[in-house]
């Protein structure tokens, strides 16, 4: 591997080696390196490109990362990854696309993840996108999340977008049975002239099914953001949108929450709130020694952490 | 120590016309003193302590911190020199938990030990709140008390309070006041704290009367507070007479 494939793997994946357990490494749209373990099964896909990890039923405290970096200018990735999760498991899963694009070509990654949470299983999902490098070509991402969660299950998804990403397009849908809980924690940085939209549909099937959607958000310079968390109350059921963001110099966010209920005992609320940092805020920092960039930033990493 | 010369601080109004905020102060901070500025509301308490951490400019005057004119530094630089501000309403931080808040005071990532002490000494119990976000989820009286903590984090030669009671419920007050008497004894630097209480009053080395934007007077506590107290009561007393003589002249309006 390259330095710069470490770096990318770093940034995405806090991985500074071969990560323990099973693991799954794309470069450039191959499969460079491959490992599954008694209880996590990697199979390569034959009738598209992508991968099934398959997680045996009642596996615990185990993880899975699958990091994809593009280091040419030019490629255009398109992978699907299948994740099943048998019950009661309780796995980490770690993925994220690093883009290193030194070159004047557009190089895009397209994920399209669907999970199948089984009954009582648990899964943490953290997701990290980030691109760099000094070329004129575009870095895109346009990820596609699916979850389908059986009764009782959880999980939590961490999606980041960390910078460098001129373009995103994020879709993320999710069906929930009896008892599922998920929490869905969104977190980007734009800047410069980049653009995000990111759409989510959850729909609360399932008695007692629960959605905690947490968006937070940071538009710098001339960038653009638009949401729309979408929440669909079918039974008795609770969920939560909150949308959260920072706006600065010339950025433009857009936040359009929406709740659905389609069942008198659904528990729905969404907040949304858009502003700059406030000034007490600075000067809160700067009188803790900080001056006014190392506030702002000390602030923004808060926000975003 | 600290010394305002000839401190003078005005705005403008909508109509573009000039308001003296402060007029003419100065005053010589000793070290390891217990200062409180104390006034009416409107006085100018407030904006003097925000001139001496430099969140306001001075029309004119000059601020010495140990024989250096620090009027023109920023807030930063007179922060890395030594001196720290407790607000009166601080801000909140979404996302930035309370060990975080005490560690960016701190300058370094601190232990669950020294967090635990700052936390013990404002009447709130460590665990529950070190990882806690700093954000609407917390009270008032909560978000005041994390905020006196920043500032115990610091190792300060001035230490501005700015109202640190108010917000604050009569059992953290007690507790808090207890906390200003121990660091007084412990801990060395100057400590000036703008209040109306009589119990913060009672605490100090010097009090200095604000009126009107400019020093009314100032002196030792033996001496000042029975005077203080006399003037607040017999201005209640006066205020009381006057509201009873607006009510008597306005009875035809029930």
């Amino acid at each position: 591997m390259t330095f710069v494939d470490k770096e990318l793997l770093r940034q995405i994946a806090d991985l500074h080696q071969t990560p323990k357990g099973a693991y799954n490494i794309r470069k450039n749209g191959e499969g460079i390196e491959k490992q599954s373990t008694a209880n996590i099964e990697i199979i390569t896909k034959t009738d598209k490109p992508g991968i099934n990890i398959i997680v045996k039923p009642g596996t615990k405290n185990e993880s899975v990362h699958i990091p994809v970096i593009v280091t040419e200018s030019g490629i255009n990735d398109l992978v699907y990854n299948t994740f099943e999760i048998g019950a009661d498991a309780d796995v980490l899963i770690v993925a994220g696309c690093g883009i290193h694009n030194d070159g004047s070509k557009k190089s895009q990654h397209d994920g399209i993840h669907h999970f199948i949470v089984g009954p009582r299983a648990r899964v943490r999902y953290v997701e990290k996108h980030y691109g760099e490098g000094e070329g004129t070509g575009e870095r895109v991402l346009n990820p596609q999340t699916i979850i389908d969660m059986a009764e009782n299950s959880w999980a939590e998804m961490d999606l980041i977008q960390l910078r460098g990403v001129d373009s995103t397009k994020r879709n993320t849908k999710a069906t929930l049975a009896n008892g599922a809980h998920l929490v869905l924690l969104e977190k980007m940085l734009t800047h410069d002239k980049q653009v995000a939209e990111s759409s989510m549909e959850i729909n609360l099937n399932g008695e007692d099914a629960k959605v905690q959607v947490i968006s937070r958000s940071v538009a710098q310079d001339d960038s653009k953001q638009i949401f729309y968390p979408q929440v669909m109350g079918n039974s008795k059921c609770w969920g939560h949108v909150q949308c959260d963001a920072i706006i600065m110099g010339q950025a433009s966010v857009k936040a359009i929450p929406g709740i659905t209920a389609n069942n008198a005992d659904a528990q729905l609320i969404h907040e949304a709130a858009i502003g700059r940092i406030a000034g007490d805020q600075i000067i809160k920092m700067m009188t803790l020694g900080l001056n006014e960039t190392e506030a702002e930033e000390r602030i923004l990493q808060g926000f975003l952490k | 120590m600290l010394q305002l010369k000839n401190i003078y601080f005005s705005v403008k109004d909508d109509d573009n016309n000039t308001l003296n905020i402060l007029t003419d102060i100065s005053y010589d901070f000793a070290d390891n003193q217990f200062v409180v500025i104390t006034g009416p509301n409107g006085s100018g308490k407030s904006t003097l302590a925000k001139i001496i951490m430099g969140i306001e400019k001075p029309t004119s005057g000059q601020i010495i911190l140990d024989g250096e004119d620090i009027t023109d530094y920023s807030i930063s630089d007179r922060a890395k020199l030594g001196i720290g501000y407790g607000f009166q309403h601080p801000p909140r931080f979404k996302g930035l938990t309370v060990r975080d808040l005490l560690s960016t005071a701190a300058g370094k990532t601190i232990g669950n030990d020294q967090c635990y002490r700052y936390l013990t000494e404002v009447g709130l119990c460590s665990k529950d709140y070190l990882d806690r976000d700093v954000d609407n989820s917390l009270s008032g009286g909560e978000l005041k008390r994390i905020e006196i903590a920043t500032i115990l984090a610091r190792s300060l030669k001035v230490s501005i309070y700015d109202e640190p009671e108010a917000g604050i419920d009569l059992w953290s007050f007690t507790k808090l006041t207890e906390s200003f008497k121990r660091m007084h004894k412990t801990q060395p630097g100057l400590v000036v704290i703008i209040s109306h209480q009589e119990r913060i009053l009672d605490i100090s080395d010097q009090i200095i009367l604000l009126s009107n934007g400019a020093i009314k007077t100032s002196g030792p506590k033996a001496e000042l507070l029975p005077q203080i107290i006399h003037e607040t009561k017999t201005h209640c007393e006066l205020q009381k007479i006057e509201l009873e003589e607006d009510v008597k002249q306005n009875d035809f309006c029930r």
